[in-house]
C-alpha cells in the first residue's frame, strides 16, 4: 500500500498540461541551440542556415501561396496512395487470413514482390507512367501495401482461437464472427501496420518528388537545391518532419478511440 | 442429517456394463421440482484423435436436473465427453440423446477461461450469450437479470480486463445462464481461481443450479469440488467410467464435514488405485 501511494503521490502534483509539452523540450531545446551557434558564427550559414533565416524563408513562400500549394499537392499524393495501397492490403491481407485458399494462392506470389525494394521500381515507374501523378500513387500505394498486408493478415491470424470457438458455440453467424471477434481482435496489429505504412508513405513520396515531379515538397526541395536557396531546403526537411509527426499523432488518436477497450489504452 | 453414503457399483466391476439401469432416484427433496433440465442418454459413445483412443464406450443415463461431476486424472477423455456432450466435437460412434429435439441455446459450457470479448463491455458480453435471440428488444433486460443474479449488476459498463479471474467468470456463467440452458457443462470452470474465490464460485454454482433447474455436467480434478457439489461423481479412467458414485448428502452441504470427507477418501483411492496399475 505504501509502497502505491509513494509512486502516485508526485503524479497528482504534477500539472496535467506539463505531460504534453515534455514531449517537446528537446526539439525546442535544439533549436535553441541551433539558433544560438548560428548568431555566433560557430556554424557558417552556408552550411546551415540559422532557424530564423528559415523561418523567414517559410514566411516568403507561404506569402507567395508556393508552401501551401506544395504541401497541398504532396499531402494529397500522399493520402489518395496510402487509401489505394492500404486498401488493397486490407483486402489481401482480410482474404488470406480468413481464407486458406486465397493465402495458398496469393501468398507466396507478395512475399516475393515484397521483398522486391519498391523504390528500386522508380527507373521502370518513370517508363511507364512518366512523371505523371499515376507514377507516385504506384509507389506510395505498393509501399504502403505490404505493412498493411502483413499485420491485417498476421492480427487476424492470431485472434485467440478460444474467443472464435466460443462465437460458434454461441451461434454467431460468419458475419456476426468476423464484426464482433475476427476484426476487433486484428486491429491493434492492424494499427501497428498503419503506423508503418505511413513512415513509409512519407519516405516512398519524397523520394518519388525528388526525382520526378513538377509540384510537391519533394519538388520543392530539389529547385532550392538548384538555386543553392538552403534555407528552403532545410524548411522542407522540417516540414517533412512535422507532417510525419502529425500523421503518426493522427494514428494515435485513432487507435485510442477504437482501442479503449485494451489495457494499454486504459487510464490510469 | 441424513448419512447415507454409498457407491452405487460395486468398486471393482465396470460400470459400462451396468450403467444401462437408469438412476432415478430422487436425491434432492428439498429442491422444487423444475421441468427445465433435460435427461441425457448415452450409448457406446466412441472417439479417437488419430491412433489415440480417448473414449472406449461410455454408456450413461444422466436424468433431467441432476449434477453430475466427472472426475479422472488428465488425459483420461473426461474433457473429451464433455465436448462431445456439447456437441464441440464430432461423435465417432455412439449416439447421445436429449429425450428430444433441442435448440442450440439449450445446451451452454463454461470453460476453465472466461473467454470473455475484451472489446466488449459485461453487459455485452452476457448479451453474447443469447445466441440467435441477441438483436430482440428485451436481450438488455435478460442480459441485466443474468448479471444480477451472478452479482456483477454494478460491472455492467465495465471492461473486462479490469475484472478479477473471479468477476470474469462469473461474467462468462451470466452469459451462459442468460438463455436459460436445460443443460450446462462445466469444463474446469474453477480452475484457474484462487481457493477462497474458488469457494464462493461455488456456492454460486450450486444456486443458480438449485434456482434454475438444468442438468449440470461438471468436470473438474478437484475431487472435494465434485462431492461438495454433485449429486453423482463419476470416475473416468481409461476412456471408461471405472466408478458411478452416488453423493446422498443433504443440501446445503457442509464443507468438510466428516461424511463428505469420507466420499471423498473413497474417490480419491479409486483415482490412485487407477494410477498404481499404469
Amino acid at each position: 500500500m505504501s509502497l502505491i501511494d509513494s509512486v502516485s503521490l508526485p503524479r497528482s502534483f504534477r500539472l496535467p498540461r506539463v505531460d504534453g509539452l515534455i514531449q517537446w523540450i528537446v526539439p525546442l531545446a535544439i533549436i535553441a541551440i541551433w539558433q544560438v551557434a548560428s548568431v555566433t558564427g560557430f556554424v557558417p550559414t552556408r552550411v546551415l542556415p540559422a532557424p530564423s533565416d528559415v523561418v523567414l524563408a517559410g514566411w516568403k513562400l507561404l506569402l507567395s501561396g508556393e508552401l501551401v500549394r506544395n504541401i497541398w499537392v504532396s499531402f494529397w499524393r500522399a493520402s489518395i496512395g496510402f487509401l489505394i495501397g492500404g486498401g488493397i492490403g486490407f483486402a489481401f491481407g482480410l482474404a488470406n487470413g480468413l481464407s486458406q485458399l486465397s493465402a495458398r494462392l496469393t501468398d507466396t506470389t507478395l512475399q516475393m514482390v515484397r521483398n522486391v525494394p519498391h523504390l528500386a521500381l522508380i527507373p521502370l515507374v518513370i517508363l511507364w507512367f512518366g512523371i505523371d501523378e499515376s507514377a507516385k500513387l504506384f509507389l506510395v500505394a505498393l509501399g504502403v501495401f505490404f505493412p498493411i498486408y502483413l499485420n491485417t493478415l498476421h492480427g487476424i491470424r492470431t485472434v485467440d482461437p478460444q474467443l472464435i470457438e466460443m462465437g460458434r458455440i454461441y451461434g454467431m453467424t460468419d458475419g456476426e464472427l468476423f464484426r464482433r471477434v475476427i476484426f476487433p481482435g486484428a486491429l491493434p496489429s492492424i494499427f501497428v501496420g498503419i503506423r508503418f505504412a505511413l513512415g513509409i508513405m512519407w519516405l516512398t513520396l519524397i523520394v518519388a518528388e525528388t526525382i520526378a515531379a513538377s509540384s510537391g515538397l519533394g519538388y520543392m526541395a530539389m529547385q532550392a537545391r538548384e538555386f543553392m536557396l538552403i534555407d528552403v531546403v532545410v524548411l522542407s526537411i522540417l516540414i517533412y518532419a512535422l507532417l510525419g509527426k502529425l500523421a503518426d499523432s493522427a494514428s494515435r488518436v485513432l487507435e485510442r478511440l477504437t482501442l479503449s477497450w485494451h489495457p494499454a489504452f486504459q487510464k490510469r | 442429517m441424513q448419512t447415507a453414503l454409498r457407491t452405487s457399483l460395486p468398486e471393482t466391476e465396470l460400470a459400462s456394463r451396468a450403467n444401462f439401469a437408469p438412476h432415478t432416484r430422487v436425491v434432492r427433496e428439498e429442491r422444487p421440482l423444475q421441468a427445465s433440465g433435460l435427461p441425457l442418454s448415452i450409448r457406446g459413445l466412441r472417439k479417437s484423435f488419430g491412433d489415440n483412443e480417448v473414449l472406449r464406450g461410455i454408456d450413461l443415463h444422466i436424468p433431467a436436473g441432476q449434477f453430475v461431476a466427472i472426475v479422472g486424472k488428465s488425459g483420461c477423455g473426461k474433457s473429451t465427453l464433455l465436448r462431445l456432450i456439447a456437441g464441440l466435437d464430432k461423435i465417432d460412434a455412439g449416439s447421445i440423446g436429449f429425450g428430444q429435439d433441442i435448440q442450440p441455446e439449450d445446451i451452454r459450457v463454461m470453460f476453465q477461461e472466461p473467454r470473455l470479448l475484451p472489446w466488449a463491455r459485461v453487459l455485452a458480453n452476457v448479451e453474447v450469450g443469447l445466441g440467435r435471440d441477441r438483436a430482440s428488444k428485451d436481450a438488455h433486460d435478460r442480459a441485466e437479470k443474468a448479471l444480477i443474479e451472478v452479482g456483477l449488476a454494478d460491472k455492467r459498463d465495465q471492461w473486462p480486463s479490469v475484472l478479477s479471474g473471479g468477476q470474469k467468470q462469473r461474467v462468462a456463467l451470466g452469459r451462459a445462464l442468460v438463455s436459460r440452458p436445460r443443460v450446462l457443462a462445466f469444463d474446469e470452470p474453477l480452475g484457474a481461481l484462487d481457493a477462497l474465490t474458488r469457494i464462493s464460485m461455488q456456492r454460486l454454482l450450486e444456486r443458480v443450479w438449485r434456482d434454475q433447474g438444468f442438468t449440470a455436467i461438471l468436470v473438474t480434478h478437484d475431487v472435494s469440488e465434485a462431492v461438495a457439489l454433485a449429486d453423482r461423481v463419476l470416475v473416468i479412467d481409461e476412456g471408461r467410467i471405472a466408478h458411478d458414485v452416488t453423493v446422498n448428502a443433504a443440501r446445503p452441504r457442509q464443507r468438510g464435514s466428516a461424511e463428505l470427507a469420507a466420499l471423498e477418501g473413497s474417490i480419491l483411492s479409486h483415482l490412485l488405485s487407477a494410477d498404481d496399475r499404469t
